[in-house]
């Protein structure tokens, strides 16, 4: 049984986390030397002061920064995020025409870390010898490029030296789609595929050397049933919770990949947007960001400490 | 107890030899140290090595093959790309850098102090910790670039921030344990100074544990600084930085002329797997760590 002290404890650092994260996302805008409002009108600009004392009344800048704190989130917690000066548009639309997107992009990549980590983790512990160095290597390797690099990499070797796959949007229809945000979900993916692989090479490893393995191959269990039943079984633990680390992962870092492949989601909206400095559109995507972020983790740490209770009564762990 | 001098290595009886994989890993060690040790000097002294001028156009000779006067060829300008490389080291490692200086040097003070103190105190940098934990470094960083604009600063000062709950958990479980030994109930008893025992006894010991992380740390962060660059919110062009050359690469791999942004790409994946060797390697060495 999971303790409901741990439980408690969880959801009481995720909702502290996203209020703490929700006072920096808004306080932010106040570190500029000047004006915030320029920063709601796109930094870059000079705006005409009419302009700006309509956003000092329409964000309460005025006020004590609390109640424009207070009005700013009671706003975005009913779905209006303001609207955007630049892109001349509500910021709740903007998001609309976006997450779709970026959703797709993550889920691709997230189905690839979870079949392609744990295959190639599990293979390798199982088979040993060559396969397993070589799997080492390989997710070795995976891992210490990064995202970027892995995607001008892809685009160089699978859209122009061999041209199987488009480089820019992100496609029409479930065919297009896939074949549009194959090469961002794996470069997006590849760096997580690696992580998920070894803790599952490792996972494995340790059950195959467990005592209660070589118990059952003893009782004469057929070796099928041992890996599946008891291996198998006792290592998708820890494989669950990097798994889920992993997911998490592929949201902050999804940016990344749609810049560089322009398929064009929340992601590559809020890089947009920074550069452009348009602080509604930024706060409210990298808002949204951080508590879909915060709220796998935490979903994870339940589940795994669920699946495993010993988690909930070591303190530190994972 | 404080002055016991062992010998700080057992010389090796002659004839006996090491260990194979022993010696293997010795040779990656300094192999890793050596790669480390050549970027640092490129970025110490890259405007001095490099063949061209960085930044030096060339309208009548771009994104040209390799050849006897440009190594690895030049760029959609014309630019030298092995002079953009070499200098470019200086950008890529110095906020890296920044950022593992700030942050461990924050992230072991205030482990010591949660680890000394203990009580409300670690629990309040414990919590503290784990929301900064929730807040994933890019967009912070993006959030800051959007404050402050796009260049250094908001990568630095972003990922300091992000990086401390990493540093700080781990050196803070290994004061914890250092805490509760023996020695430190002994010396305080013997009347020693808070202050002392920190400077001569706890810090020295922590010392390796820091070292170590701070290496492998230096990898992830030239990674993030670099992509920060790449999506076009840290160094601004003409600046030869490796993120930055890879992203203004990228336009010409669809037409054929993938050099550029491979040969920045390949600078970034040499020194992260070079610091992540290393730090590794020192690992083994310093900690007795053999996983």
């Amino acid at each position: 049984m999971m303790t409901l002290r741990f439980v408690a404890t969880r959801l009481a650092t995720l909702v502290i986390t996203v209020f703490v994260s929700s006072l920096a996302i808004y306080g932010a805008m106040f570190l500029t030397p000047g004006d915030p409002a320029t920063l709601l009108v796109g930094g870059s600009r000079s705006p005409d002061p009419e302009v700006l004392a309509r956003i000092h009344r329409e964000y309460h800048l005025d006020d004590p920064f609390i109640q424009g704190y207070w009005h700013w989130l009671s706003s975005c917690l009913q779905g209006d995020f303001g609207r955007s000066l630049v892109f001349r548009d509500s910021v709740a639309d903007l998001i609309g025409a976006r997450v779709g997107s970026t959703l797709a992009l993550v889920g691709y990549a997230a189905v690839l870390v979870l079949t392609a980590g744990t295959v190639i983790g599990t293979m390798a512990a199982l088979r040993g010898g060559r396969v397993e160095a070589f799997a080492t290597a390989l997710t070795a390797g995976a891992m210490a490029v990064p995202t970027f690099v892995m995607s001008v990499l892809l685009i160089w070797l699978f859209a122009v030296r061999l041209p199987w796959f488009p480089v820019y949007g992100s496609g029409e229809g479930f065919a297009g789609t896939i074949s549009h945000l194959t090469l961002p979900a794996v470069a997006l993916a590849l760096t997580w595929i690696g992580y998920v692989a070894q803790v599952t090479r490792t996972a494995v490893r340790a059950e195959l050397r467990a005592e209660h393995v070589e118990t059952a191959r003893g009782r004469g269990v057929p070796e099928r049933i041992v890996i599946r039943r008891h291996v198998l079984h006792n290592a998708s633990g820890p494989v669950f919770a990097v798994s889920g680390v992993g997911i998490a992962g592929l949201i902050a870092t999804a940016a990344i990949a749609e810049q560089a492949f322009g398929t064009g989601g929340l992601g590559a909206l809020m890089i947009d947007a920074a550069a452009k400095q348009d602080m509604a559109v930024v706060q409210a995507v990298s808002l949204l960001f951080v508590v879909v972020f915060v709220v796998i983790n935490t979903t994870v740490d339940l589940i795994s400490a669920a699946l495993d209770p010993r988690l909930a009564t070591r303190e530190g762990a994972v | 107890m404080t002055t016991a001098s062992f010998p700080r290595t057992i010389r090796r009886l002659p004839g006996v030899k090491r260990p194979a994989g022993r010696r293997r890993r010795d040779g990656v060690l300094l192999g890793a140290g050596c790669v480390v040790g050549l970027f640092v000097l490129l970025a110490a002294l890259g405007p001095l090595l490099a063949p061209h001028d960085p930044n030096a156009v060339d309208p009548l000779n771009v994104n040209s093959a390799s050849s006897s006067a440009h190594l690895l060829g030049t760029d959609d300008t014309g630019r030298d790309i092995l002079s953009r490389v070499i200098v470019g080291a200086r950008a890529s490692l110095a906020a890296p850098a920044v950022i593992v200086a700030v942050s461990t040097t924050l992230g072991t003070l205030l482990a010591l102090a949660a680890a000394w103190f203990g009580g409300w105190l670690d629990r309040f940098v414990t919590g503290v910790l784990d929301v900064v934990f929730g807040f994933p470094g890019l967009i912070m960083a993006v959030l800051v670039a959007a404050v402050f604009g796009a260049g250094l600063v908001a990568p630095i000062v972003a990922l300091s921030i992000a990086y401390l709950p990493l540093f700080t958990r781990v050196v803070r479980a290994a004061a914890v344990k250092e805490r509760n030994l023996p020695y430190i109930s002994a010396l305080l008893l013997l009347g020693a100074s808070t202050s002392r025992i920190w400077l001569r006894h706890l810090l020295p010991n922590l010392l390796p544990l820091v070292l170590v992380q701070a290496t492998i740390g230096f990898g992830y962060a030239l990674i993030d600084v670099a992509a920060i660059s790449f999506l076009g919110l840290g160094s601004r062009p003409p600046d030869p930085e490796w993120g930055l050359m890879v992203a203004n690469g990228a336009p010409s791999i669809l037409a054929g002329h993938p050099q550029p942004a491979l040969f920045a790409g390949l600078a970034i994946l040499v020194v992260v797997v070079a610091f992540n060797l290393l730090g590794t390697g020192l690992s083994r060495r310093l900690l007795g760590d053999r996983t």
